[in-house]
Parts: C-alpha cells; structure tokens; sequence
C-alpha cells in the first residue's frame, strides 16, 4: 500500500513539474493532459484506496517515508498516515480537484485575453495555471495524508503557497495581486497560532508522531501552564492550533481574505476556496479531536465562533451583487457550520458536511464560471436573468446545487446541516444555547441569499446587454461535463453517506470522542432510517426557516424585483444603518487596513526616521565620529612643532608620576 | 591519507594565491583573468570537499587539525582545525564565492581582475577565520577580513561609499579593538593563545563579564545585532552585488560563529547571566528591524534589514539555551542552538540569492528604488518566478531552507518562555509582510514605465547563479538532516560544555550555573 500512497501524492507533483517547466515546449494540450494524467490516477488510486477502506476492511496504514531530522533527540519524520477519514479526504480532493482539471480546458481556453499584449507572463498561463491546480493537489494530499505535525504544517503552508499565487494568477491586475497578499498574511496570522501550538505539543510531548501524542494525552489532561495567568496545557494547545483553523477556514475574525480570494480564476475557487484548501482547519481540527476533546473551553471556543461565522457571513451574502462573492459568502457560513459542529464534538457530521458540501460548492462555483464564460466575464448578477434558456444543463445543476446548499430534503445538504443543527441542539458545553440559535437562523438566511442569486441569474428577462445576449449559449462539454459528475453527488452522496458516517460511526477510531460528549448519539440512537430522518427533519425549525427563506426570495423575485427593478436600491434605503453595516462587512477590513496595514507601517517609518536614523546614526555614530574630530582638533594643538611645548609636556608627566610613586 | 592532508591549508591559500596570480594577469586580457578566478573559485570549492567527506560526524573534536608554531617567542602557533559548528560554514564560504565570480562577469567593466582578485583573497581569509584555532591567527584573519572589503565596497561602490566605508571600518574595528584585549588577557591566564584552552580557562565572573562584554561588542557589530546594526544597510546600499552577496551571506555568519566559538565557552556564567541581554536584542532585531524593513523604498535596504531580522533568530537560538537551564531543563538546549546555524547556513543561500537578484535588476536599470518597479514579471517571467520562490524561503516558507531555522529556534524559544516563542513567531507574519509587499511592488502589477516595459530576461549565467542557490535552498528544506547531523555531536558537546560552571567554588554538572547565580 505505501507504494500506491506514494503515487497518489507524488503523481499530481509530477504534472506540476512538467507543466510548469516544460510548458512552452509541450504547449496546451501537452500540459493539461498530463496534468490531467497525473491527477486522474490519483483519484483513481484515491477512489480504489477509499472502496478498500469501506468494502474490504483495510487497515489504517502509519508509516514514515524518512527521517526529515533528527534533533535534540526528536525525530522528524516524512510519512503518511492513512485511515478512514484520510481516506475519505484522499477521494474528496482528488475527485473535485480532477473535475476542475477537465473544466478548466474550457475555462481557461480563451485566457489570452486576460493579458496584455506585452506581457510574457500571459504566453503560458493556461499551462501555467494547470502546473498550478496539480500543484495544490500534491500540497492538499501532504496535508490529509501527514501522520506528524509539521508534514501537517509544511502541507498548510504549501497550499497556502499555491492560493496566493492562484489568487493573484493574473499578475497585472491590481486588485488581484492586493487579494493575494491580503490572503497570504492573514493566513500566516493564523500559522502565527499554528507554530506556536505546534512547539506547545512538542515541548510537552517531546515528539511531532500523531499517534505518540495523542497517546500521551490523557495524561495531560490536567497539566497547567503558567502562561496568561495560568491555564491548561490542552487549552492553550488546542486554541492556539484553531487559530491556524481559524486562518485556513476562514473563521472571524481572520474571515476577511476569503472574499477578496474571489480575484483568483473560477476554478481554483472551485477548487481551492470552496471544496479543498478552506475545508483544512475542519480536517485538523478532527484529526486533532483526541486533544480537543480534552478542553471544554477549546471546544466552547470553537463552537461560538463557528456559529458566529455561520451567522454573520452567511447576512453579509445577502447585499453582494457579483456572483462569485455570493457564493464566497455562503462558503464561508457553510465553513461556520462545520466548525460549530466540531466545536459540539459532532466531528463526523461536521466531516459529512465537509465532503457535501465539497460537491455542491464545487459545483455551484463551477456552475456560476460557467456563466460567467457566457456574459463574457460580467459578474454582476444584475445584468444577467433568464439564463436557464440558453444554459440548460448550467441551470439544472446549479439548482441541483442551490438545494441541497439550502438543505432541501432529500438533497445531500439537509443531511449533513441537519445533523449539525442536531448535534450542537445536544450539546451542552457553554455556548451551545447560542450557537444553536445562530444556526437555526442560518438556515433561513442561507435559502433567501442563494435564490435570490438563483432567481435574478436564472429566471425573469435577461438584463445583459444586446452583444452578450446575441452570443450566449451553453458552454461545452468539458465544462458541463464537471458540472453534471458533481450534481450526481450533490444529490445523492447524502442520503448514502449519512448512515455509515453519523449512525454506525465508520470513521471509528479516526476520531476520538468522549462519552460526555457525544452529542451524535442522539441521532444514531432515534435511527429509522433516511426517511423517517427526513420527515423528522420536516417538522423542525430550521426546515421551516429554510423553506420560509425560499418563499421570501420567490416573494423578493415575483413580487418586488419583476415589478420594480430597481427594487435592490430601494431595499437598501429602508434598511438604513443596517445594510450599511452589512455592506461594510462589519467595518473589519477598514480596522485592518487602518490598524495593522496603516499602523505597521507607521511605527515601522519612525523606528527607522527617529530611532535608526536620528538616535543611532544621529546622535550616537555620528556624534561620536564628531566627538573624536572635535578632540582630535583639539590635540592637534598640542603638536605645535615647538620644542618647549613638549619639554613642558615631558615635565608635567613626569611630575604627575612622581607624585603618584609616591603617593601609592 | 585523507585526514593527513592538509586541506584546510589548501582551501586558506589556495584562493590566496589564485587571488595575487589573477591581479599579476594584469588587466589586459579581462577574459582569460575572469576565466582564471572562476578556476581557481571552483577548484577551492572541490578541494573543500574533503572536509565533509572525510568528516567524522561521531565526534566533536576538531578534524583536519593542522598545528605548527608560527611566533614560538610569543607562544603563537599556526593551528588549524575543524568541528561540526565551522565546517559547514566553510562550505558556505567556498560555494557562494562561485556565484559571486560568476555575478561579477559580465557587469564589472573597471578593473575586473582586481575586483576578482579581492573575492578571492576575501574567500580564503574567511576561511581562515572558521578554522584559526590559534587566537592570534584568528585575530589575523579577522582583522584581514576588513580589508578586501573595505576596498570593494570603497572602489566598485556607489556614489556615497566613503561614508560607507568609513562607517563599516569604523564600527567593525571599535568592535574587534575589545575582543583583542580579551585574547590577549586570556593568554594571560592560560599562557598560550590556544582558542581551546581558553575554553577550559577557570575564570571569575567579574572576569567573565567583561571579556563577554569585549567579545559581544566584536561580535553583535558583525552579525549586526540591535542598535549597532545601522552600518549593515549603508555598506549594502552602496557595495557592488557581489560584495553585499559575501556580507550578508558570510560576514554576518562571522558573528554568529564567535559567540558559538568563543562567547559560550568561554565566558558560560557570564552568558548565563547576560542571557536576557541578548534575548532582548535578538527579539527586538525580529520585530524593530522587522517593522523597519517595510517602510524602506530601497531594494537593497530592504533585503539588508530583513538580514539583521533574520539574523535575531540566530543569536535567540543562542542564548536561549540559558533561559531552558534556567528552568532547570536540557531539552531544547541542542536545537535552539543547532536552529541557528540552520539559520546561518540558510541565510546564507536565500540573502545571497535575493541580493543576486537585486543585481539583475540594477544591471539593467542602475536604479534600486522600489518605486521604480513594477510589472517587471511581465517582461522577465522567469526573473519572476526566482524572485516568487526567494521571497518565499525568505519568509520561511516550509520546503525550503527558511523555514527550518526558524522552526527549530521557535520550538526551542518555546521552552524557554511562551513569550519568547510568541514574540520570535511574529516573523511569521512580519518577514511575509516586507518581503511579499517587496514582490508585489516590484515583480508584480502592470508594467510600470518604458524602462520596465525594455527589459530584458535572465541571462545564462544569471539563470545558473539563481538556479543552483534554488536547489540549494530547496535541499536543505526537504532533507535538513545530513546537515544536522554533522552538527550533532559538536553542538550536543558545546551544550554540556556550557552547563559547567567555571565559577571556582564548584562546577557540578548537574546544577545549571544560573541556579548559583540566584540567591
């Protein structure tokens, strides 16, 4: 089995390499097929490796592949660990990430456009952005697959690496390139926290092993840190780990790069910020449950800003116009449910709706790429409408999408968010009262932000100009060909994942879950089956806010925006302080921009102005250098040429030495 | 017959010779005097092999140890020796000096064999410095150092370079007047000036302090620490590439290998005690400098700061092995130190790199102010992506070699104090900051003006240069470990050497010195 892990990591590197360097000289086709190539086998081997796991009762596999070092008489170790959730996780990104392949040789096919004519940058950009996906696909595999904490960390950095050079693909646009560094640095806020608990767990535990630490754990269960006044050792870890989640999942406070990511090409939103990359802190956080599960305040904390996000991302999505912002939006309160669900140890469910939502967010971003390819890169849903005559198969999958993103029964969504809003309904950790309340409400705002995008792109008049209106039509097959393999598990993979997963606990040992915890038995103990789970759900809260959101969208769309198109700016008006604060996005990107951008860089000019400059250079260097021009002037004097100037010197030296033999 | 030889002789004088062979060239022939540096730089840098090769990574005692008396009145001997702490830095010394010939090929038109010449003889005195076990013969080679790059700078620099120079001499020699009164009270008290027997010397504290204060104005000038770091970004602004490429990735390492080599040793209650001192300024260079760094408007300043914020990393990993004794501890004691070296050894390929790439530009431009950049990827794509996967290392991106100095020195700090971890992790975010905005003004964005819009990519010799310090860069990021592992024993004999207290009332190896200290 090593050998075959081995291929599924090493295969996407490879495409990258090739693609990459060699570009130029196999041309487009040459590029995207073997990136394609190498990305296809290892979904393939990934898919193969996953029916082992579920069908033939594969072992989970540990193994080092080698000694990355040996210091201090810890050992750094290169290898892979393999069981049923990084299995799950294998499929899930090579899947997703092999239908972005496909799509992107229709998406990108007309990249020339997107340059200037004197940019040599431009002449290899669709063989550059394949290097790029496959490239991810390598670094998202090291992630899943580590069986250490720092191959965890160089997989988190690396992916890191390829959505900052991903978001600022188009090198000459200046927002893009301004998203891609935002996008970096809040990260690295994030890895901030990451490192920090990585040398936590490695000065307590002495080694990066997951299996060693997590071993060790329960004896620390009661350990104290005098840091902050003193807390647990497993808080203090557990926290500073979440805040790498927080940074990689898009968590408030650190929410703020996911929007501006929306610079980068569809696909790799597709891909990186909906599907894959973002889902990484949901992924460690479960891999690390056996630590957090020994902090009730961690989890507390996790849960509270899981839900907040959850909530307050998901109203912002409601005053966007551009297409893929929505969508961003609603990514990043869906991320906030499945960190609540972590937060309420539900870590299966939030895992199940980690892989739907892979599927219906992936489709969604590829079905509104595939617009944006008809209304020749117009992203304002405004000039769109009446979309679903000329794109069929583009309609009917992105409503395939939208429903199950709003958890209509039956589609895979309702499965995955209902057993959250469950789960977190059980819990009983502080906290747990808010954040299912926020969650519940989500529902009814994630309905109403999603169809009105569906309405106003899909139905009505089209509002596009004459030129765009003349030319639409339904993208090709390598882009609607994705958009369908996505739609089939976007409807289905629900209804089929939802018992292995939640009720019989597959994940089994993946996941660690104390008794006082568990707030998924609930689920497995009331277990009739996927009907009665859906008609049970039918008579709950969040269904009716769902399906209330649904109406008040038809209700804005029939009866307000038909009538009255103009009806978006009216809206705004009424809604006074509180759209303005919604468009502002809560005012954290002007805090950031002032305090941290602005303020760095001024305290930064007066150090160097006042401090270097002035004080050392200033005062001390040269001062000094002047000092001893001053004395030297002044000695110079004292070599007049004159012999009875120095006779004189030679007898008052010979004085002072007289007196002090004397005196001593 | 490996061991025999005396190769470190070789790798001293071999450059030496080559260097007084290029200037007897003469300048009529630029090509041939060009082709023979480059020989002679190659040939340095194999003979250098052995001494990895051939070294013995079991042991901490010195290798290829070389000793005949040289000033026998004044008990002066010409003794040579490596141990896992020098050696690696003499590889550094003699691989960059490669591209630093290499760099200089084609842009430097005013007496290049000179300009040659200088590198070489630059690059077998550096060497003696990382071997000289003989304090006199360090001090020489030391004081020498001064020289070669005194006229470098002073003859290939820019409009401003006598107050650079000036300034660069001056803060140098103020520092190494003091280490050379110590030496000589060390010879005092041990009646030779050999370097290891200073390491066994018995000294009071008094004693201790000041030769470690003597020890640290030499050393923190050198590496620069903060605030007698202000000479570093003038000597870059205005030394030619090839001289900022030999600054900043070895001179600067010169500081660091003193402390390992004669602060820690030496003077180990005095470093326990002043452990705070240099802590402090170490942290202080990561954040200060840091801040500082993204506000300059000059390429080259820019990358200078970021070398002196680089640079705390590798004085923290030093020090802070006093701070983990202090609580009565040893774990993290061998990688806090052993980071540092990384760091070292790291700094030495990305800065090197990154001032590399600083010379394209200004070869084709002659201007290093940022705000005359912009879009330069659009005409030089590969240009482009080296500067990408530098700035990248720089900002210790996991893969490369960044990112494991300043790992292990994290990891380390965090034993010692969370707030020292916390403080030291800020470069996270910070080195990111200066150098991405670096890239995103300059690289990145539309073609800013005609100049830009001319460009020309790397050529040949500069895509070689960059290449081979990218794999370097890369090797070690992916497998640290044949590096580390050659330190090993050298840094894990240091660390216990440390914890003996040299006080005379009692040196019990259990008990870490502070703990007597405190009342």
């Amino acid at each position: 089995m090593e050998t075959v892990y081995l291929i599924i990591v090493l295969a996407p590197l490879f495409g990258a390499i090739v693609a990459g360097f060699f570009g130029g000289k196999i041309g487009r086709a040459g590029a995207h097929s073997v990136a394609i190539a190498g990305v296809g086998l290892s979904a393939v081997l990934s898919l193969w490796v996953l029916s082992r796991f579920i069908w033939h009762d594969e072992p989970a596999f540990n193994g080092s592949l080698y000694t990355w070092m040996v210091a201090d008489g810890i050992r750094f170790e290169i290898g892979f660990l393999v069981d049923r959730l990084t299995a799950l996780m294998m499929a899930v990104v090579t899947f997703v990430s092999l239908m972005v392949h496909i799509y992107t040789i229709g998406y990108m096919a007309d990249d020339a456009h997107n340059w200037p004519e004197n940019s040599l940058v431009g002449k290899n950009s669709y063989q550059r952005f394949f290097s790029y996906i496959s490239l991810f696909t390598f670094s998202m595999l090291m992630l899943v697959m580590a069986n250490n904490f720092m191959q965890l960390f160089f997989g988190w950095e690396a992916v890191g690496l390829v959505s900052y050079l991903l978001i600022g693909f188009y090198t000459t646009r200046e927002s893009a390139i301004s998203a891609n560094l935002k996008a970096f640095l809040v990260n690295r806020v994030g890895d901030f926290g990451f490192i920090l608990g990585i040398a936590a767990v490695v000065m307590y535990f002495n080694s990066l092993d997951y299996a060693e630490v997590f071993a060790q754990a329960p004896a620390h269960a009661e350990t104290q840190v005098a840091v902050f006044g003193g807390v647990s050792l497993m808080t203090l870890i557990c926290i500073l780990l979440f805040i790498g989640a927080m940074g990689k999942s898009a968590q408030m406070p650190l929410h703020v790069w996911l929007p501006d990511s929306m610079e980068g090409p569809t696909p790799i939103s597709a891909l990186i910020h909906a599907a894959t990359m973002v889902t990484a802190g949901v992924f460690m956080v479960t891999r690390m449950s056996p630590l957090f599960e020994l902090s009730t305040t961690a989890l507390s904390f996790v849960l509270v800003i899981g839900a907040l996000t959850a909530f307050l991302m998901g109203l912002i999505g409601l005053v966007q116009n551009d297409i893929k912002r929505v969508i961003a939006y609603s990514t990043l309160s869906q991320l906030g449910y499945m960190i609540a669900a972590l937060g309420a140890s539900a870590y299966a469910a939030g895992i199940f709706h980690l892989m739907t939502h892979a599927f219906f967010k992936a489709l969604l971003f590829l079905a509104a790429g595939s617009v944006i390819i008809a209304m020749h890169h117009d992203q304002d849903i405004r000039n769109m409408g009446g979309l679903k005559r000329y794109m069929p198969i583009t309609w009917i999958t992105a409503l395939a999408g939208s429903l199950a993103l709003i958890a209509f029964p039956g589609f895979s969504g309702f499965f995955s968010k209902d057993a959250i809003i469950e789960a977190v309904g059980h819990s009983q950790i502080a906290g747990a009262g808010l954040a299912n309340l926020l969650l519940i409400l989500g529902a009814f705002v994630t309905a109403l932000y999603s169809f009105r995008l569906y309405f106003l792109v899909f139905h009505g008049e089209p509002r596009m100009d004459h030129h765009t209106r003349s030319h639409l039509h339904e993208t090709p097959w390598v882009v609607t060909g994705p958009l369908i393999a996505l739609a089939i598990p976007s409807v289905f993979i629900g209804w089929y994942a939802i018992e292995p997963l939640l009720v019989e606990n597959w994940l089994g040992d993946a996941i660690t879950v104390l008794h006082e915890h568990d707030t998924l038995h609930h689920l497995a103990a009331h277990w009739h089956g996927q009907r009665e789970f859906i008609r049970h759900g039918m008579q709950t809260l969040p269904f009716w806010l769902s399906m209330g959101g649904l109406l008040m969208a038809a209700y804005y769309w029939w009866y307000l925006h038909q009538r009255n198109p103009g009806i978006d700016a009216e809206l705004q008006e009424r809604g006074g302080r509180f759209t303005r604060l919604l468009q502002d996005k809560y005012g954290f990107d002007d805090f950031n921009q002032r305090v941290f951008a602005g303020g760095g860089q001024l305290i930064g000019r007066f150090l160097w102005k006042r401090s270097d400059q002035r004080l050392i250079d200033g005062a001390v260097v040269n001062g000094s250098a002047k000092a001893v021009g001053w004395i030297a002037a002044r000695a110079r004097h004292l070599q007049s040429g004159m012999l009875y100037h120095y006779a004189f010197a030679m007898i008052l030296g010979l004085v002072v030495l007289l007196t002090l033999f004397v005196t001593f | 017959m490996l061991l025999e030889f005396p190769w470190l002789s070789l790798v001293i004088w071999l450059p030496i010779i080559g260097g007084i062979a290029v200037i007897a060239s003469g300048e009529q022939n630029a090509e041939l005097t060009k082709r023979i540096a480059l020989g002679f730089a190659l040939l340095t840098f194999v003979m250098s092999l052995p001494l990895w090769f051939g070294f013995d990574a079991s042991t901490a005692a010195m290798q290829f140890v070389e000793r005949s008396p040289w000033l026998p009145a004044l008990g002066v001997d010409y003794y040579l020796g490596v141990d896992g702490i020098s050696m690696p830095l003499i590889l550094l010394t003699t691989f960059i000096t490669i591209f630093v010939i290499i760099a200089g090929w084609d842009v430097i038109s005013y007496k290049p064999s000179q300009y040659m010449a200088a590198f070489l003889i630059m690059e077998g005195i550096m060497v003696g410095v990382f071997s000289a076990l003989d304090a006199i013969l360090f001090y020489f080679f030391w004081e020498a150092m001064l020289i070669p790059m005194f006229i470098i700078i002073g003859v290939w620099g820019g409009p401003n370079r006598v107050y650079a120079t000036i300034k660069f001499f001056l803060y140098t020699f103020f520092g190494s007047v003091f280490m050379l009164v110590a030496l000589i009270y060390l010879y005092f008290q041990t009646g030779s000036f050999d370097i290891l027997g200073f390491h066994a010397a018995p000294l009071g504290l008094t004693a201790q302090i000041l030769i470690f204060f003597a020890f640290l104005l030499a050393f923190a000038v050198k590496v620069p620490m903060f605030p007698v770091h202000t000479w570093l970004p003038d000597a870059h602004v205005e030394a030619p590439t090839g001289g900022s490429v030999i600054l900043a990735a070895i001179m600067l390492k010169i500081g660091g290998y003193g402390f390992l080599r004669f602060s820690l040793p030496i003077a180990p209650d005095a470093s326990a005690q002043l452990d705070w001192l240099i802590i402090t300024m170490s942290l202080i260079a990561v954040i200060y400098i840091g801040l500082v760094a993204l506000v300059q408007q000059d390429m080259k300043k820019l990358i200078a700061y970021s070398s002196i914020a680089h640079m705390g990393f590798v004085t923290l990993g030093f020090f802070i092995v006093f701070a983990i004794f202090q609580r009565a501890e040893t774990a993290g004691a061998v990688m806090g130190i052993e980071g540092g070296m990384v760091q070292m050894i790291s700094h030495g390929f990305i800065s090197g790199a990154l001032f590399l790439c600083v010379g394209v530009l200004y070869d084709r431009m002659h201007t290093r102010e940022i705000s005359a950049y912009g879009g330069v990827i659009n005409r030089m794509p590969w240009f482009g992506a080296f500067v990408v996967f530098f700035a990248m290392a720089n900002a210790g991106l996991p893969g490369t070699s960044g990112f494991v100095g300043e790992f292990m020195v994290i990891l380390a700090a965090f034993r010692a104090d969370f707030w020292f971890a916390f403080l030291a992790a800020t470069t996270l975010v910070l080195a990111a900051a200066f150098t991405l905005w670096l890239v995103k003004r300059v690289i990145f964005g539309d073609i800013g003006n005609d100049n830009v819009a001319a460009l020309k990519d790397l050529n040949r010799r500069e895509t070689l240069n960059l290449s081979v310090l990218a794999a370097a860069t890369l090797a070690i990021g992916i497998w640290p470990k044949p590096l580390i592992d050659v330190m090993e024993p050298t840094i894990a004999n240091l660390v216990q050497q440390i914890q003996v207290s040299k006080l005379p009332e009692g040196s019990d190896l259990v008990t870490p010195p502070i703990a007597r200290l405190q009342p």
